[in-house]
């Protein structure tokens, strides 16, 4: 039974890992149909902004707390201004085109993104200061849970619940809903769709900044190419659990890692990937549109 | 007249190797003949090159205070391409020509090709880069030394430690499902095995990238293993080792030398604290490699290129063994290259009944305060 509490602990943190990234993708995807192929790029850029500010603040001896408050907010701000940059260059100007151009220059983007950071940064792999530390009361249970993995857990909680409140209850919430909804009409009733969108990417890529710093903080490195596989599991998560739909991002991500952990466990970690991916075929074939995606008729 | 040119050539065939056979036959009891065979034209020239100048420069050294027992020695240098068919060739020429011991071949598969050769015609062969594993352990070749650790002296060396030094009664197996380390690991696991004085409780290929390692890690632990083998490189290395700190687990971890990198200290920080992993041995501060080295420098104006240290070391305990058994007779030779120690570049050195130089090869390093040091 130890056992299994364990391997559940280790799928929850894998899952709630998936779902910080994942929430970004979902997000943009339910507002804009587009698939945001360099979310994950923003998720690295954001970790190397945390890595970069956390360390010179370490430097000058500020106290934990305040380096992660600043290191976070640094990287989301850092990272917001990446993701709208993108959206302005790559996706805006192709918002009337066919579907598959702007998912072309995603990946282009993606790509770019990648490359850029191994030129200005570096292609080793770079240690992440520990931002989160072992808190004395977890001790009991460290071997089954960590002070990161508890971090990681209540955070996406947090951004769950938030993000679901922002998107019913406020006003920028109804706006975004009705873009989704349609676009054309919510222009018409004076909406101001590229505000909006713009909105949308700075909510996901402050979302994906904090969770680079989180993760990053976990692992204990970074390096130019995090993003590229820690953003195919989620999208992958998001595919599972409903793309477009928020609390459908988080079950999926959850059901991913806790597929992947039990697999290792108590099958073979040679065959994690097998059980995942095995699980999205099936669930797709069942239910096409994800766990709780809405299975509308096809609008773009 | 077909028969008739047939007939010219083998007259001038058999008059042409008497003519190279009187002057060899004249001179065998003058001169100690070192053959250097191995790759030195083609692509693979610069494997074979940098061991026909330690030659060079080895034998130079001892014609310079006199030679071996009053002879000279001289050099039979022959190119074999590393092609075993070509191979063959090389080897029957140089036993003709009436060689004594030979250095070389370099390629594994060249010199699995002529040893038979030089097996029947007595003579003793040391290569300086010859890694095939059946070479020496098959026992086929009584004749053949080397001065470059085996193939499999890696996993060897790793699972040594951890049964012999560690005492690890259950082992878990870890690699990256790379071809480095799942070969690394797959022999490991085999010697670990074959050994039967521990189990391998765990055998399991971990995701490279993967953003978490608990999983695997918890598993590590429900198989109540006392060592961890891992085979692959040092970012999945740092980060189940930091995974293994953060749950609270105090076994020995034992890596290789794509972990034995400073850049796993650099990453993995205080975690890496206490991790071992296997490297091959330190020649930067022996005396004899920086003499040789700096000789390598004056003679050719250049730094020397692969197996270098390899070949000069064999060429001196060719050499030595010669002068100690004091005669060119194959079982002396081998007689005195496994009993009589020679300081080499890459160490003190003998061989042993198989041909593996003893205190060639791997040894384990351990992270202590922040430095891999050479646990003794």
């Amino acid at each position: 039974m130890d056992y299994f509490i364990e391997l559940f602990f280790s799928g929850l943190t894998r899952g709630s890992i998936y779902a910080l990234i994942a929430l970004g993708y979902t997000m943009v995807y339910g507002i804009i149909g587009l698939i945001n192929f360099a979310h994950g790029e923003i998720y690295m850029i954001g970790a190397f902004t945390a890595f970069i500010v956390a360390t010179v603040l370490s430097i000058y001896g500020f106290p934990l707390l305040a380096i992660v408050v600043i290191a976070g907010v640094a990287a989301a701000v850092w990272s917001s201004a990446y993701g709208v940059t993108i959206e302005r260059l790559a996706y805006r100007p192709l918002r009337q085109a066919p579907r598959l151009a702007p998912l072309i220059s995603a990946i282009g983007m993606s790509i770019f993104l990648q490359n850029y950071v191994l030129l200005a940064q570096t292609s080793d792999f770079i240690r992440f200061p520990e931002l989160i530390p072992e808190f004395a009361f977890m001790e009991p249970v460290a071997h089954i849970v960590g002070s990161s993995d508890m971090v990681i857990l209540v955070t996406t909680a947090i951004v769950m619940i938030g993000l679901t409140c922002l998107i019913k209850y406020t006003k920028i919430g109804k706006a975004m809903r009705a873009t989704a909804q349609d676009k054309t009409m919510a222009v018409l009733v004076g909406i101001n769709v590229d505000r909006v969108i713009s909105a949308t990417f700075v909510i996901g890529s402050a979302l994906a900044a904090i969770g680079g710093m989180l993760i990053a903080s976990h692992i204990g490195q970074i390096n130019f190419y995090i993003g590229f596989i820690a953003g195919i599991k989620a999208f992958t998560a998001a595919v599972l659990g409903g793309i477009g739909s928020i609390p459908g991002a988080v079950l999926g991500s959850m059901i991913l890692g806790l597929t992947e952990s039990f697999a290792t466990g108590y099958v073979s970690s040679d065959y994690e990937d097998v059980f995942a991916f095995s699980l999205l075929v099936l669930i797709l074939i069942f239910k096409p549109s994800g766990l709780l995606g809405k299975a509308e008729i096809q609008k773009v | 007249m077909q028969s008739g040119l047939t007939k010219k050539l083998l007259v001038a065939a058999v008059s042409l190797s008497f003519a190279m056979a009187i002057p060899v036959a004249g001179m065998a009891g003058d001169t100690i003949k070192l053959g250097v065979a191995g790759a030195q034209s083609g692509d693979l020239a610069s494997y074979g090159l940098p061991t026909v100048k330690a030659a060079e420069l080895v034998v130079a050294q001892y014609n310079a205070k006199g030679g071996i027992n009053g002879k000279k020695v001289e050099l039979l240098i022959e190119d074999d391409v590393c092609k075993p068919e070509v191979a063959t060739n090389t080897a029957t020429k140089l036993v003709t020509d009436g060689v004594h011991v030979v250095l070389g071949h370099i390629c594994s598969g060249a010199t699995k090709a002529a040893l038979p050769i030089y097996k029947e015609a007595g003579v003793v062969v040391m290569s300086p880069s010859a890694t095939a594993v059946d070479l020496t352990k098959s026992g086929d070749y009584s004749n053949f030394f080397r001065t470059i650790a085996p193939d499999d002296a890696q996993a060897e060396a790793m699972v040594n430690f951890a049964i012999g030094k560690i005492g690890a009664k259950k082992i878990a197996v870890i690699h990256d499902k790379g071809d480095y380390g799942k070969g690394l690991a797959t022999i490991a696991k085999g010697m670990i095995e074959a050994g039967g004085k521990a189990e391998v409780t765990l055998f399991e290929g971990v995701t490279p990238g993967a953003v978490d390692y608990s999983a695997i890690v918890q598993k590590i632990r429900r198989s109540n293993a006392d060592a961890v083998l891992f085979g692959g490189y040092h970012p999945e290395a740092s980060k189940i080792v930091s995974m293994m700190k953060k749950k609270r687990m105090k076994i020995a971890f034992i890596s290789d030398d794509g972990v034995k990198d400073d850049t796993f200290i650099k990453v993995a920080g205080d975690k890496a604290e206490g991790v071992y992993a296997s490297g091959p041995n330190d020649n930067s501060t022996n005396p004899l490699a920086i003499a040789a080295i700096a000789a390598h420098k004056k003679a050719y104006g250049e730094d020397p290129g692969a197996f270098f240290e390899n070949a000069y070391s064999a060429a001196l305990a060719l050499l030595n063994a010669i002068e100690k058994a004091g005669s060119t007779d194959q079982a002396a030779i081998i007689k005195a290259l496994q009993t009589e120690s020679v300081d080499t570049p890459v160490g003190n050195i003998h061989f042993d009944a198989q041909g593996d130089a003893v205190g060639v090869g791997f040894v384990m390093y351990q992270v202590q305060n922040g430095k891999y040091v050479v646990v003794k």
